[in-house]
């Protein structure tokens, strides 16, 4: 794998809060390389820095110090409008609470990120319904957020993160709000996208058993700082 | 993000808080149409005051006489009148000068005051009233707007109008007696004797000879046909004096060459030619902002000449102070339901902290976020736009017909006092929308700069 360049390289990142006199430093001088079509899980105590360093590669916060280069292009030199297409065009996120627009049937929200990418209407009704197909909720359309089950929300969620094609699909705890049987669906499911699609999957969890089970490496944090790192036989993924 | 899909975000958006949305958007409502109908209230009293300044005569009229000095028939002054009159021969007041400030641009009329005190006959009655000479261009005065029956069929029409009270008098029906005839018995003064008067080069001398018998009086009749009956005198306006009560054409009253009170001053001011002069003459011009070009063009003729267009200027001037202070009200009222919308968009912030949050996790722009909540502040001023100016027409509508209904019950005739012109509507429901926009400017912005990470951590 070093052979090839790595899908993301975090090259010695930092990044710091600041509240009022002292300062957190929530990603301590942190680095990491993942290659493309690899499933990481982020391991770590509560505080530990996971979600901040998930949020930095995707895009949704700078750090303050170090680089982050995505498909060799570094994240801290765009400016916010290229953040913003960077992560419309190449990331997907899921969230722990699922964040599905109570507002929107689930079709609608779906569909989202195609208004937001201003992709043609025609087009728009395809890929919302495959999305929705590929996560089994095709009969589910028109139903709002709150006429769903926490596991289906979060299948709407990922089939949302999927719609426009991204090249890697970060998760902050997709399983935290659900219960185990219902996780382990949603972490098949993670893992049926990997293996058919190709997607690199970045997943935040504090269930080590699930992460051994589904994931191809585990990188475990504390304190900000990458502590432990290693690959996972590809004979416990069976 | 497209156009289409921001609107249909934005609409959905409106939708779902529908409530507190149709609350803001009232108050937008509330707001325009406060101003609508303050500035349609000033703007309808202006276009009523000032129609009705223009038809009462005042406004485009010049009042014109002889540079010559001044004397009543009874005056006790010097008797030597050679002295106080100017060296140049003063120009008379007769028809050579009344042809030529009648062709000039702009006139409409030029007319004498023609009034004398007669005996009227009808149905086997005398009564004595006033006889007023009215000019042609008293056709579209106020006081005729009320008219039982017709004006004048034309200017020489052997016909006459009646004021209610003296109609009254006549019969118990003033309307029955439109149709009828009535009698005028009057005195005709007959200028034999002009010309002697005229011989005599002492003004005081013609003066004399004119009170020992100058003119001849005779008495006449003269049959007219009754074809209206007015409330109000339309002579009010004209010459500030008043009073006629019978009405005739003003060519028919002038041939009837009936003695009047000022008539020896006529005869006096006949300038040694014998001519009979006039008093003074009334010109009617077009339109009262040609008042002041026609006063001058007389003044350069020699004569004198003196307009109410001053009075008229200063009143414009109190409605432009009054459409001011009634538009600064009506803004107020705007300004406060942009307060309003600020607030209603703030509170839309926090509550859709998450929704934001998610919109830029998923890829949207700080300028998508910002143009949706634009979009949002901007359908609210539309709406509320569009429904504050009929709001505000309706106002407007209501306020004339009370005010007709209060006006009717004291017998008066019903007026437009609000009227909306479409300058006014669209110029509204663009300040709406710009006032909303603005007002959306500060939520928009605080809304686009959310932290995303932050606003996907509120709970
Ligand atoms: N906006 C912020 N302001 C101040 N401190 C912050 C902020 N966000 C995170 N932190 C701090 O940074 C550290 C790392 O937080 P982070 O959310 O990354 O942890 P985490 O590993 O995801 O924890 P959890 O498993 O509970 O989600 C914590 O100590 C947290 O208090
Ligand atoms: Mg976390």
């Amino acid at each position: 794998m070093p052979s090839t360049p790595p899908l993301i390289h975090v090259d010695h990142v930092s990044r710091d809060y600041r509240l009022g006199e002292t300062t957190i430093r929530a990603v301590n001088d942190l680095s990491l390389e993942i290659c493309s079509g690899e499933f990481l899980a982020l391991l770590g105590s509560s505080g530990s820095g996971k979600s901040t360093l998930l949020n930095l590669m995707a895009g949704l916060d700078r750090p303050t110090s170090g680089a982050i280069h995505v498909q060799e292009k570094n994240l801290a030199a765009l400016d916010s409008q290229g953040l913003a297409r960077y992560r419309r065009e190449t990331v997907g996120m899921v969230f722990q609470s699922f964040n599905l627009l109570p507002r929107m049937t689930l079709e609608e929200n779906v569909e989202l990120p195609l208004r937001l990418a201003e992709i043609d209407r025609s087009e728009r009704s395809r890929r919302v319904a495959q999305a929705l197909d590929r996560v089994r909720l095709g009969a589910r359309s028109k139903h709002r957020p709150s006429e769903l089950s926490g596991g289906e929300q979060q299948r709407g969620a990922l089939a949302r993160a999927l719609v426009n094609q991204p090249t890697i699909l970060f998760a902050d705890e997709p399983t935290g709000n659900l219960d185990s049987t219902t996780g382990e669906q949603i972490l098949l499911l993670l893992r049926e996208i990997q293996d058919t699609l190709g997607m690199t999957i970045i997943m935040v969890t504090h269930e080590r058993p699930l992460a051994e089970r589904f994931a191809n490496r585990i990188a475990v944090l504390s304190d900000g700082k990458l502590i432990d790192h290693f690959a996972m036989q590809t004979g416990a993924r069976a | 993000m497209k156009l289409r899909d921001l609107s249909e975000l934005a609409a959905r958006n409106l939708r779902e808080a529908i409530l507190r949305n149709s609350l803001t958007t009232l108050g937008v409502a509330v707001g325009v149409a406060s101003l609508v109908a303050m500035l349609s209230l000033g703007v309808g009293l202006q276009t009523l005051a000032s129609d009705r300044l223009t038809k009462s005569g005042l406004f485009d009229a010049v009042f014109v006489t002889s540079r010559r000095e001044f004397r009543g028939p009874g005056s006790d002054g010097p008797r030597k009148s050679s002295a106080t009159t100017p060296k140049e021969n003063p120009k008379p007041l007769d028809e050579d000068a009344r042809q030529k400030f009648a062709a000039l641009p702009n006139v409409v009329d030029v007319y004498p005051q023609i009034r004398f005190f007669t005996d009227v006959r009808f149905d086997n009655n005398t009564y004595s009233t006033n006889v007023l000479g009215v000019p042609e261009s008293s056709r579209s005065a106020s006081a005729f707007d009320g008219i039982t029956g017709k004006y004048f069929s034309s200017s020489t029409a052997e016909e006459a109008i009646l004021q209610q009270d003296f109609a009254k008098d006549l019969s118990p029906q003033p309307a029955s007696l439109v149709g009828k005839e009535i009698t005028l018995r009057y005195a005709e003064r007959r200028a034999l004797s002009s010309d002697e008067i005229a011989k005599e080069k002492d003004i005081d001398a013609q003066l004399d000879a004119m009170m020992s018998g100058g003119i001849s009086i005779v008495s006449r009749e003269k049959k007219l046909r009754i074809v209206g009956v007015i409330e109000s005198d339309p002579s009010a306006g004209i010459g500030g004096f008043g009073g006629g009560r019978v009405f005739l054409p003003i060519r028919v009253a002038e041939q009837l060459h009936a003695a009047q009170a000022n008539d020896v001053q006529d005869f006096v001011r006949g300038g040694g030619n014998g001519k009979p002069t006039y008093a003074a003459l009334t010109i009617r011009v077009k339109n009262p902002k040609d008042v002041l070009k026609v006063e001058d063009a007389i003044k350069k003729q020699g004569f004198n000449a003196f307009s109410l267009l001053d009075a008229a200027r200063s009143l414009r001037l109190v409605f432009t102070v009054f459409d001011l202070f009634l538009g600064l009200f009506g803004s107020l009222a705007l300004t406060v339901a942009s307060l309003g919308i600020i607030n209603t968009l703030v509170m839309a912030i926090l509550e859709r902290r998450r929704e934001i949050g998610v919109l830029k996790a998923l890829g949207a722009t700080d300028g998508d976020v910002r143009s949706l909540f634009f979009a949002e502040a901007g359908a609210m001023g539309v709406v509320g736009g569009l429904f504050g100016v009929t709001l505000g027409w309706l106002i407007g509508q209501a306020l004339t017909y009370g005010t007709t209904i209060y006006l009717r019950r004291q017998d008066l005739p019903g007026v437009k006092i609000s009227y909306v012109p479409w300058w006014l509507a669209a110029s509204a429901i663009l300040f709406a929308v710009a006032v909303s926009l603005a007002a959306g400017l500060y939520p928009a912005s605080r809304a686009a700069k959310l932290n995303p990470v932050e606003a996907l951590r509120y709970e």
